[in-house]
């Protein structure tokens, strides 16, 4: 192990520099471009022996990648924002055809209007692309949680390609402290790629992507919906058996003095670092403030949650992102539903943020709890979509 | 340049049993393009009549390695398949380390107008690799809509004759001119109608080191209205109208011609038999009809000059 | 393919095995049946090569047959067949589904 500091972009990078994948096609956008040059200067510098592909625009990036992973490569990409949106067909397209590549996504706002900064309007738009979903809170997790989801990714239950999420500029520029793991130890830890299949077995020809109507259709969605249904129990045992080997175990969700909280918020992203904050505090004054943290977005961990919220008096979950849907925003209505299957159904609120990059304080999380006493205290949930920092 | 014969003793790679219309030029094209090529060859192809046509699940018509993806990005997918092969190759992971080619087809909707960013892209990378757009100059597999490879004046579903106007306005752009323009080391123009032109091509574009693309007259019965049976001469007096010139440009410079008609014969010859074109030959479009065998003359005369002598 | 698969069975990602379109007979869309004469053919191969269903069967640079379980009866191949040969005739399908 070393400890550097790095910032949440040059820690993706390092991480792709020890997967040393065979084939990297990517499209430079802020604030993700970062990765997309670090990595080309690693490939300058003949650090890594992958193949860097300079494409044109990300649809070519995602469709360059997904012809690499049927040709049997480790293929990976790197984006935000615009990027993703450009990709979408081709997301849909590398989850449906098993192709587990890997992409470090950077959140940051969709226009319009055209927006740099960071909320999650981007990712949520992809969530139900058949991608996995990994949100990080720090450039530690980050590193992390993007050599883990090669793993992950391409288990042989799972085969499904995964994106890694810091959020845009809070933690893709902000230089932290980070633990880097020694490149022979991320080596052995990836291991081989293994297809069982490639484009490139000429004695073994077969065909991809056929026309695949009323009778057959069906069946090859529900292979990819198993392939979701498996993956939780692999993202455990991998988070698990990294915990072994380097000391950071990772799981679905993460729990912060949420055993005996009475009032929870429910978080994604570097949010979760600020909260810790404000939780602290409120402790002290004697508040049994809590917080659930959502690492994993798809799979979406719903047992977990409704287990972790079951003995809460209110929760507030916290979207940075809108949804635009009429009534609430994703996280929101994800977590509401995984509460009805619950012991018990706490009063729950939404709490829309930061949309667009805008800074949330702790005195505006701290707000939140108060909200929550009060719902504790009465039972009763005045108003269920709030917005957070936004002006009047 | 391989003989007949010669060709017959090689394995079919695009087997019977596909379900494109009957006499479709597609599935010549498909055919021939993959005779004349001799290695393993690992094929991707856009959206549309040759895709759809000859891959529907359980079936497909492919002995080769293929792959579909979407509509716009043939050029990009075979760009990335062609990276990994270097990718393996350099870390001796192959199944089996032998030459294989790219072969990457597109139809004119999925090369002239929505791949065309792809293709360009990928074009300009320099991959090792062919790309072969078959055009049947619509969009057809989704009703006959034009495209911008689509002739001047020819019915299409979006660029109907009317009561007021006669089809298409535009006249379709020079994508083989376009390619020419990327300076890449092989560019060439054929037609379905003439075998050992195209074979040749294929084969001298696949001997490049570096990315090389054909653009393919490719008649289609259903879209352009005429007898199924008609599909090879219809192709050839594209060629014999100068509609569609046969030739090749090397390094985007030295501009060839590989058929010259022994006797230019007029563009009314090649629209008498297509119903798309069936309005051109009413009176009251005569002048529309002479604009067109103008600009026909025109491009000839154009491209003459461009040709070694 | 008798019994369709289930998904557990299927192979997975839309991935099927190359060439198996030969298992699908395309043979019946046929309304006009190309007939050759053995006598008259001087196996230019013209046939073969223009076949878009690869339905002309050659060996040994032989034109052997037309194998109808493919052939879709565009006509091409009576076309190319050169003029002064005419080697193929195209015939009503109904007279052999008749029989
Ligand atoms: C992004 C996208 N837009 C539109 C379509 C619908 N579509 C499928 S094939 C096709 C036309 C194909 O035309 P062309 O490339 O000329 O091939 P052809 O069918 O004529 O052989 C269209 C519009 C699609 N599949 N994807
Ligand atoms: S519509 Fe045209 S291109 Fe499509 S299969 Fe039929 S003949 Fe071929
Ligand atoms: S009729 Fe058409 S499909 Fe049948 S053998 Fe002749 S060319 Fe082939």
């Amino acid at each position: 192990m070393k400890r550097v500091a790095r910032t949440g972009n040059e820690a993706m990078a390092e991480a792709m520099r020890q997967i040393n994948p065979d084939v990297v096609a990517a499209y430079p956008i802020t604030p993700a471009t970062e990765i997309v040059q670090i990595f080309s200067q690693f490939v300058a510098d003949g650090l890594v022996d992958t193949e860097f592909v300079a494409v044109e625009s990300e649809h070519s990036a995602m469709s360059a990648c997904i012809g690499a992973a049927a040709a049997g490569a480790r293929a990976m990409t790197g984006t935000s924002s615009q990027g993703l949106a450009l990709m979408y067909e081709m997301l849909y397209i590398a989850a449906g055809l098993r192709l587990p590549i890997v992409m470090p996504e950077v959140n940051r706002a969709l226009s319009s209007p055209i927006n740099i900064h960071c909320d999650h309007s981007d990712t949520m738009g992809a969530r139900d692309s058949g991608w996995i979903q990994i949100f990080s809170e720090n450039s530690q997790e980050a590193y992390d949680n993007v050599i883990q989801a090669v793993r992950i990714c391409e288990h042989p239950q799972v085969r499904l390609p995964g994106l890694i999420t810091v959020d845009g500029f809070i933690i893709s520029h902000g230089l932290e402290v980070v633990d880097l793991i020694h490149d022979e130890e991320v080596k052995s830890f990836i291991g081989e790629y293994k297809t069982e299949r490639s484009l490139l077995d000429i004695k073994h020809p077969y065909s991809l992507g056929a026309l695949d109507l009323q009778d057959f259709y069906f069946e090859h969605k529900r292979q990819e919906a198993e392939a979701m249904y498996n993956t939780p129990e692999v993202i455990r045992a991998v988070g698990e058996e990294f915990g072994k080997r380097f000391g950071r175990k990772y799981d679905l969700i993460e729990k912060y003095k949420l055993e005996d909280a009475e009032l929870a918020i429910v978080v994604l992203g570097s949010t979760a670092g600020t909260s810790r904050v404000v939780i602290d505090d409120l402790r002290e004054k004697g508040i049994k403030a809590g917080m659930l943290k959502i690492r994993i977005f798809r799979p979406f961990p719903h047992k977990e949650i409704a287990e972790s919220l079951s003995s809460v008096k209110a929760v507030a979950v916290m979207d940075r992102v809108d949804g635009v849907a009429g009534f609430g925003s994703p996280t929101f209505n994800e977590v509401r539903a995984a509460l009805y299957d619950g012991p018990t159904r706490p009063p729950i609120v939404n709490y829309i943020y930061g949309l667009g990059g805008r800074e949330i304080s702790l005195e505006e999380i701290t707000s939140v709890y108060k909200n929550l006493e009060k719902i504790a205290k009465t039972g009763e949930v005045k108003k269920i979509v709030n917005y957070l920092g936004v002006r009047e | 340049m391989a003989t007949l014969k010669e060709l017959s003793k090689r394995p079919e790679r695009f087997t019977g049993g596909h379900r494109l219309c009957p006499g479709c030029g597609a599935s010549i094209v498909a055919r021939q393009v993959l005779l004349a090529c001799k290695d393993p060859a690992v094929v991707t192809i856009s959206t549309g009549c040759l895709e759809v046509g000859s891959t529907i699940f359980p079936y497909s018509a492919w002995e080769v390695p293929f792959f579909h993806s979407a509509f716009e990005n043939s050029a990009a997918t075979c760009s990335g398949v062609e990276t990994a092969y270097r990718a393996l190759k350099k870390k001796g992971r192959l199944p089996v380390d032998k030459e294989i080619k790219f072969i990457a087809f597109g139809g004119d909707g999925g090369t002239y107008d929505i791949g065309i960013q792809s293709l360009s892209g990928a074009m300009e990378r320099g991959h090792k690799m062919l790309y072969v757009c078959y055009s049947n100059e619509a969009y057809m597999n989704t009703g006959i809509q034009r495209s911008s490879a689509t002739p001047r004046a020819a019915h299409t579903t979006t660029a109907p004759v009317g009561k007021v106007i006669p089809g298409k306005k535009e006249f379709p752009k020079d994508l083989t001119g376009i390619m020419a323009a990327h300076k890449i080391p092989y560019v060439a123009q054929t037609a379905v109608g003439f075998w050992r032109d195209l074979t040749t091509k294929v084969e001298k574009a696949l001997a490049v080191d570096g990315p090389s693309f054909i653009n393919v007259h490719t008649p289609c019965r259903l879209g352009w209205g005429y007898q199924p049976d008609m599909t090879v001469e219809i192709g050839k007096l594209a060629a014999d109208t100068c509609f569609w010139p046969l030739y090749e440009v090397e390094d985007g410079r030295a501009w060839k011609l590989t058929y010259k008609p022994k006797e230019k014969r007029p563009v009314k010859d090649l629209f008498n038999l297509q119903q798309r074109f069936k309005h051109l030959l009413k009176e009251e479009n005569k002048g529309l009809l002479d604009e067109i065998q103008a600009r026909i003359d025109q491009d000839w005369e154009d491209l003459l000059k461009k040709v070694e002598k | 393919m008798s019994k369709k698969p289930g998904w557990k069975e299927l192979a997975s990602g839309d991935l099927l095995e190359a060439g198996t379109a030969k298992e699908f007979e395309t043979g019946d869309w046929r309304t006009l049946r190309p007939i050759k004469d053995d006598e008259k053919c001087i196996n230019c191969l013209n046939c073969w090569i223009w076949c878009p269903d690869s339905a002309i069967i050659v060996k040994d640079e032989k034109m052997i047959g037309i194998d109808y379980r493919y052939c879709k009866g565009c006509g091409i191949c009576a076309r190319v067949c050169p003029p002064k040969v005419q080697a193929i005739k195209m015939v009503d399908e109904r007279e052999f589904r008749e029989k």
